[in-house]
């Protein structure tokens, strides 16, 4: 197996994982970049085909070389063991081994059930932005945007940019809770900014607050979708739904490293001290990792992790002022815009919850300990291991298999037996000298 | 824009340069897989995640179309 | 705190094992309460392969499979159990392995269970996936796999309609007079059984067990690759075996297209995570078996803890210096093919009746005379 070794690796190439990589490639420290995805930029600067990315994403993407980072992209890390981590490539699994690591694993979007949504035509809100942004055929496409949070209004307006006919979004937060929010926007006026140019853009697609989704419908393929408005239900036909309740973060890397995980919110978090250093000595974490806070958050404490991790305290503390500040607006994204009473009630007996394995939220009812559910019903079993229903378990306050301690095992993503047969030490070292 | 062209279950779709597998697949149709009891599924999360667009490509099975971009010529086989 | 109440027996773990005793209990019409502090069926039971085995390593533990195997008819008919009979094909790699085969095959003959040997090209034939090489093999066609979590699941419910009381999430703190005290202050009075596997000192300390950690892969939903589940010719003895850590080779296809594959076994690991060395060496191993299991995905691995005595045969019957107290545990990795044999013979020498084996090999005697 072909082996790197790096002083700082960093997991994810989003805004969190470019900054970190920048910061300890200034710092001079031998740093690898690994991401699954084969550019870097994570979902918040995913490329786009068509429109490319922000400038502010070119000028972290664009120089990695030149800035002496190795990048290495479609690797995805699926074990770890002492300071060293596997990743699987197309080409063949590759042992990174690292003194620090900083996780970036960033976040994905909270699905959750409802009748009709795993017809195809079906997808998350930051999901079908992702989709377009790759590629997705949408010209002319009718869509419905629904779900909560700001992600639907720049899910929207990258949808428009691909040529599609944004029926409408329906924010299910209701108008006095948008109204308060907005009326704290006045500290953050970067972020009103946005909003009300993203608004702009906007301008023409129907927007409703208070606004829900109830059902997909369809034979193979979504036909159309029923909402209730608040004030009447009504069908409305349309090719493509865009459904997202915002992010949880991604935290079975930090699982399988051995990092503690803080419970207290719904969707566990990798626990971290003041300096970003998790539960194991030589492992930081930045960005939504640590909990949901935006791109803004991610690069500041990528940034930080990235000193911290390598000795340098006073680069780490000069970040702490702007730090804090975006995760007080993260903390005010999630009191307006957490999914509410409407959303959770959504799915049916019949509704399946776990899509690996078809198991149906009646036979979820049965079971109070995760692990029986898990074992019993097949839920979490799957080829997602439980990423997709545990989420939305935990959301709906339910017996979760993403619960159970013994929730995360390796490998993090299917791979090739070989992967986990041949050791890291089969091959002589590579290339690189520490 | 340049284009390439790939072959879906044996028919050619033409797609831009740097469209992922999963793009390719929804213009040739809006089914990638059959789940566990054989309904139909298509992309959920667009990122690697939800598993749900897994198509055999070039003979190997189980790889998540949305992860991986089109290249030229690819053989792309979905399980409708 | 203590509720008086009282029953006819009161089962300690619902594993496949205990799950197994409660449902006979309650069959033969006890009042039964069940105690099980984490998930029915989640230990030992969760972890294992699901292999129904005549595993003819040791006469007292053939004569128990093949006794616990015919019971399993009756449970094979569920459609929790997802039972299918694919047998096992035993694989000799050396020349020396097939020494004893014509006396393995006879020996299960006499027990009514059916075998034969194969030479080379008879494996190869009937597995083509194995590699080249290997030198014959037996096939006992009516060995079987299954899901032993659904299992247990299923005969817990079967003794709640049965009439028995399940407490739930309820650890055993300790035995007492008459019954024992749960965690939370409660005391269940009645006649005990112990079946709690691997935890068996917890409650009682007289009787050594030992955790044997076993490791296992599962892969994702494959195109028929194997049509028996494989286990190597030598796997009898590594399970008798002294060493610290060994590995030895068994892969299952399970009726949905995923492959297990195993087995590892460590003695004094007590910790939950995987050793990727130890998966290594077992990985390495299948794959010298099936070079084309190099390219099926695995999905996840997970652990578990095999109850192990010093002989290797479970505690079957009562337990001596105390009243009232039976026990019916460690079996190694042997629990899910042993389970209903296990609960026939306690249950029915509890209730006075004549034992189908007689269990003075596996009463827990021996252990406490030095003698297991």
């Amino acid at each position: 197996m072909k082996q790197r070794r790096f002083e700082l690796l960093v997991v994810g190439a989003g805004p969190a994982g470019l900054a970190a990589a920048h910061a300890a490639a200034r710092r001079g420290a031998k740093v690898g970049l690994v991401d699954a995805q084969p550019r870097a930029g994570g979902p918040v600067w995913r490329h786009d085909l068509r429109f490319g990315v922000p400038a502010a994403a070119r000028a972290q993407i664009e120089p990695l070389g030149a800035a002496g980072i190795e990048w290495l992209p479609g690797h995805e890390v699926v074990l770890a063991d002492d300071h060293t981590v596997v990743a699987d490539h197309a080409d063949g699994a590759v042992a990174l081994h690292w003194r620090k690591l900083v996780i970036a694993t960033g976040a994905r979007e909270l699905m959750l059930p409802f009748p009709g949504w795993t017809l195809p035509g079906v997808t998350g809100a930051g999901g079908l932005q992702a989709l377009a942004k790759q590629g997705w055929p949408l010209a002319g496409k009718r869509v419905v945007v629904a779900g909560s949070g700001p992600l639907l209004l720049a899910a929207a307006a990258t949808l428009r940019r691909h040529g599609a006919r944004v029926l409408g979004i329906h924010e299910q937060a209701r108008r006095s809770t948008l109204h308060a929010f907005a009326r704290r926007l006045w500290r953050w006026p970067a972020r009103l900014a946005q909003a009300l140019e993203l608004r702009a853009r906007l301008a023409g697609v129907p927007w409703h607050a208070g606004s829900v989704v109830l059902a997909a419908q369809g034979d193979e393929t979504l036909r159309a979708v029923e909402v209730d408005c608040g004030h009447g239900r009504e069908w409305i036909e349309c090719d493509q739904l865009a459904v997202g309740w915002g992010l949880v973060p991604n935290v079975e890397l930090a699982r399988l490293l051995g990092c503690a995980l803080d419970t207290t919110a719904v969707h566990p978090v990798v626990r971290a001290d003041a300096r970003l250093r998790s539960s194991q000595a030589d492992i930081h974490a930045a960005g939504e990792a640590l909990g949901i806070g935006g791109r803004d958050c991610a690069r500041i404490e990528g940034a930080m992790a990235a000193c911290f991790a390598l000795g340098d305290e006073r680069g780490g503390e000069a970040l702490r002022a702007r730090r804090d500040r975006e995760r007080a607006y993260a903390a005010l994204l999630h009191a307006h815009f957490a999914p509410g009473a409407d959303a959770h009630a959504l799915a049916t007996a019949d509704t399946l919850v776990c899509r690996c394995e078809d198991v149906p939220m009646s036979a979820v009812h049965a079971h109070a300990d995760p692990r029986q559910l898990r074992l019993v019903t097949r839920c979490g079993m799957g080829a997602c291991q439980g990423r997709v229903c545990g989420a939305a378990l935990r959301e709906l306050r339910l017996a979760s298999p993403s619960l159970s301690p013994t929730a995360v095992r390796p490998p993090l993503a299917p791979v090739a037996l070989a992967a986990l047969a041949d050791g890291p030490s089969d091959e002589p070292e590579q290339g690189n000298d520490p | 824009m340049n284009t390439l062209v790939l072959s879906v279950d044996g028919v050619p779709v033409e797609v831009p340069d740097g469209a992922s597998v999963a793009a390719a697949v929804a213009h040739r149709g809006p089914v990638f897989r059959r789940s566990a009891s054989g309904q139909p599924r298509a992309p959920l999360c667009g990122m690697g995640v939800c598993f749900e667009c897994r198509v055999r490509i070039d003979g190997v099975a189980g790889l998540r179309a949305c992860m991986l971009l089109a290249r030229a010529g690819m053989r792309v086989e979905t399980q409708p | 705190m203590s509720a008086r109440s009282r029953h006819d027996l009161i089962v300690i773990g619902a594993g496949i094992v205990g799950a197994a005793c409660a449902e006979a209990a309650a069959a033969a019409g006890l009042r039964v309460a069940v105690v099980e502090s984490g998930a029915i069926g989640g230990g030992a039971s969760a972890a294992a392969m699901g292999h129904l085995v005549a595993m003819d390593g040791d006469p007292h533990e053939l004569a128990l499979c093949v006794y616990s195997l015919q019971l399993w008819r009756r449970w094979a008919a569920w459609p929790e159990s997802e039972h299918r009979r694919c047998g096992t094909l035993w694989v000799a790699r050396e020349d020396a392995e097939m020494d004893d085969v014509a006396a393995r095959v006879e020996a299960l003959a006499a027990l009514g269970v059916r075998a034969e040997a194969l030479d080379a090209r008879g494996v190869q034939a009937l597995e083509p996936a194995l590699a080249a090489g290997m030198k014959g093999g037996m096939r006992v066609a009516d060995d079987a796999v299954v899901y032993p979590p659904r299992v247990a699941w299923r005969l817990i419910e079967a003794a709640r309609a049965g009439g028995a009381q399940l407490f739930a999430g309820a650890r055993a703190e300790c035995l007492v007079d008459g019954g024992v005290r749960l965690a939370d202050g409660r005391v269940l009075h009645g006649p005990v059984l112990v079946a709690t596997g691997v935890a068996v000192p917890e409650l009682l300390p007289e009787l050594p067990m030992r955790a044997r950690k076993g490791q296992l892969v599962i892969s994702e939903r494959h195109p028929p690759l194997l049509r028996h589940q494989l286990i190597e010719m030598g796997y009898a003895a590594a399970a008798h075996g002294a060493d610290a850590a060994s590995v030895s080779f068994n892969v299952q296809p399970r009726p949905n297209g995923q492959l297990l594959i195993g087995s590892s076994r460590e003695y004094d690991a007590t910790g939950t995570d995987i050793s990727l060395p130890l998966l290594r060496r077992m990985l390495q191993r299948a794959i010298a078996f099936v070079p084309a299991l190099r390219e099926v995905r695995a999905l996840r691995s997970w652990c578990g803890f095999r109850p192990a005595t010093a002989d290797g045969l479970p505690y079957l019957g009562p337990v001596p210096g105390r009243r009232d107290v039976w026990v019916a545990a460690g079996h190694e990795g042997l629990g899910i093919t042993a389970a209903p044999g296990s609960a026939r013979l306690v249950i029915d020498a509890l209730l006075g009746r004549a034992p189908a084996l007689a269990l003075a090999p596996y009463l827990p005697d021996r252990a406490m005379r030095g003698g297991a």
